[in-house]
């Protein structure tokens, strides 16, 4: 596969079992910066552990991963440096409970790329301002909304200004009537040019947000596309079969 | 209660004011059987035969008196050995346990030493250790001069309950989820910053009633140190005791122990309700 100049992330046959469970079996998947790129399919698919595997927070049994041109999988890379260079957001938010909105937000900042505490704190007011959270800087997380924190933890995540951006089902815990604001903040970073790839069940926000659809099922990519081709005239009997149980 | 919203029924004017008059009922109830116990229990006791003499061996307060200032300094000691005691059982147990957090081939065998350690001294009697540090150090002959006994007993203290706390610790630190530390890691801290700043913080939460149950029998056991020779309130009530022909002395010094826990058996109470309040909804029944 050709590597051109505009690749941000890019991973290829990447293996990863548990036990003799292979989870992953052998998934190519690229991303050009400003890039975003949704992962659809059943649970147990794989999209968890294949976004856990790029960020190196699990160890692949095979493959190579590239930041930036740079191989991630080697392992005399500095992983804390490397995970830096990642923002992850989760199904659960994953707050810090003991710590107030704005020390989430401006952790990364101050622990990780050493930012002085004020131009740190400068930085997190504006992003929790963005979201309209900034009075609510110095609350704990239990304070807000399940809308709220998972857009706090989005914050936080885009704080460091990461490479790339890694969701995983940000929406899925959420009420029904809160998640269209976390998706509003998704679709506002998109189109400010970050590099995302996401594991969703939105199939309405995949197609209307992301460049491009991977469809994956039983560790593979069955099928890729832009999401109006994915959506609307998919190739695969798998895929189509997929599609139908969501939409009946 | 604020006032807000609507005046309450009448229905529920009227429960109110059951509940008052069974209140006040109650109370009055209880303070008067609280009263006729007592001095029923007093006349009981004081006309037993052989009170007096009860009274000349444990609760002589010309000999309390006489026995106090001596049993006094003694008990001050014992707070400085605590103070010393705790201070150093907080630092140990946290390197324990944080040594038996790290993972990789490389630390087997501070992880072994660790886990050995806490193995050996949950299971040695305090008062072995105490006679193994308390005169078998000094015997090395290792220093020119005398180390004081109350140092070699908070020695003995610390080993002994650091084994314990580190437990505790590590107890704490597996109860935070695991989902926060991933979420340490992927903002890129490294494994001793996301135990830092994320998990021990919130361990510590967990753990509090825990750790003060094991400082308040911890300052029970700082009346040990008196069988190397330190003159703390025990000591103290031991020299008093052969002076008169009483054990006040002792009852003095115990109750002086006592003293010193309810305020820390008080605080561990009320921080296990206050955690028990804010994970249960409702009512505590």
């Amino acid at each position: 596969m050709a590597v051109s100049a505009s690749v941000r992330l890019s991973a290829t046959g990447i293996v990863k079992r548990f036990g003799d469970r292979t989870v992953l079996d052998g998934i190519s998947v690229a991303l050009d910066a400003h890039e975003v790129v949704a992962l659809i399919g059943p649970s147990g698919s794989g999209k968890s552990t294949l976004l856990r595997c790029l960020n190196l927070l699990e160890r692949i049994d095979d493959g190579q991963i590239l930041l930036g041109g740079e191989d991630i999988s080697d392992p005399r890379v500095k992983v804390d440096a490397v995970r830096a260079r990642f923002g992850v957001v989760f199904q659960n938010y994953n707050l810090f409970p003991h710590l107030s909105v704005l020390s989430n937000v401006t952790l990364g900042l101050r622990k990780v790329k050493r930012v002085a505490k004020d131009e740190a704190e400068k930085r997190g007011l504006e992003l929790l301002d963005r979201i309209g959270l900034a009075d609510k800087a110095k609350v704990h997380p239990d304070q807000l909304s399940g809308g709220q924190q998972q857009r706090a933890a989005i914050v936080r995540a885009i704080a460091t200004d990461p490479e790339v951006l890694l969701l995983d089902e940000i929406t899925s815990a959420l009420d029904p009537e809160l998640v269209g604001e976390v998706l509003q903040l998704v679709r506002e970073l998109g189109s400010d040019g970050a590099t995302i790839l996401m594991a969703t069940h939105e199939m309405a926000f995949a197609r209307d947000v992301a460049h491009r659809v991977l469809f994956l099922d039983g560790g593979r990519i069955v099928e890729q596309g832009p999401p109006a081709q994915l959506f609307g005239a998919p190739q695969q009997q798998r895929t189509k079969e997929f599609l139908a149980r969501l939409s009946p | 209660m604020t006032s807000e919203g609507p005046a309450p029924s009448s229905l529920e004017l009227e429960r109110r004011a059951f509940r008052r008059r069974q209140t006040t009922r109650s109370v009055l109830i209880g303070a008067l059987s609280t009263v006729v116990f007592a001095v029923v229990a007093w006349f009981l006791i004081v006309n037993a035969p052989g009170w007096p003499r009860v009274q000349q061996s444990f609760f002589a307060p010309d000999v309390a008196i006489a026995a106090l200032p001596r049993v006094w300094d003694g008990f001050l000691l014992n707070i400085r050995v605590l103070i010393g005691a705790v201070a150093g059982v907080v630092v140990l147990s946290l390197v324990i346990a944080t040594i038996r957090t790290l993972r990789g081939p490389v630390f087997f065998p501070l992880r072994a030493l660790a886990a050995g350690y806490t193995d050996l001294f949950r299971g040695m009697p305090l008062i072995i250790v105490l006679y193994l540090i308390g005169f078998g150090i000094p015997g090395l002959r290792f220093t020119e001069g005398r180390i004081p006994a109350e140092v070699l007993g908070t020695i003995a203290l610390i080993l002994t309950y650091s084994a314990y706390v580190s437990e505790v610790w590590r107890a704490g630190i597996e109860a935070v989820h695991p989902s926060q530390r991933l979420a340490a890691r992927s903002l890129g801290l490294s494994h001793y910053q996301s135990l830092r700043i994320i998990v021990l913080p919130q361990a510590l939460r967990k753990v509090t009633p825990a750790l003060m149950n094991d400082f308040v029998a911890m300052q029970k056991d700082v009346g040990l140190i008196s069988i190397l020779g330190a003159v703390d309130a025990v000591k103290g009530a031991q020299i008093e005791v052969s002076h008169f022909a009483s054990f006040t002395p002792y009852v003095v010094a115990g109750l002086l122990f006592v003293l010193l826990a309810l305020p820390m058996i008080r605080l561990t109470d009320w921080l296990t309700l206050r955690l028990r309040r804010r994970e249960q909804i409702g009512e505590v029944i």
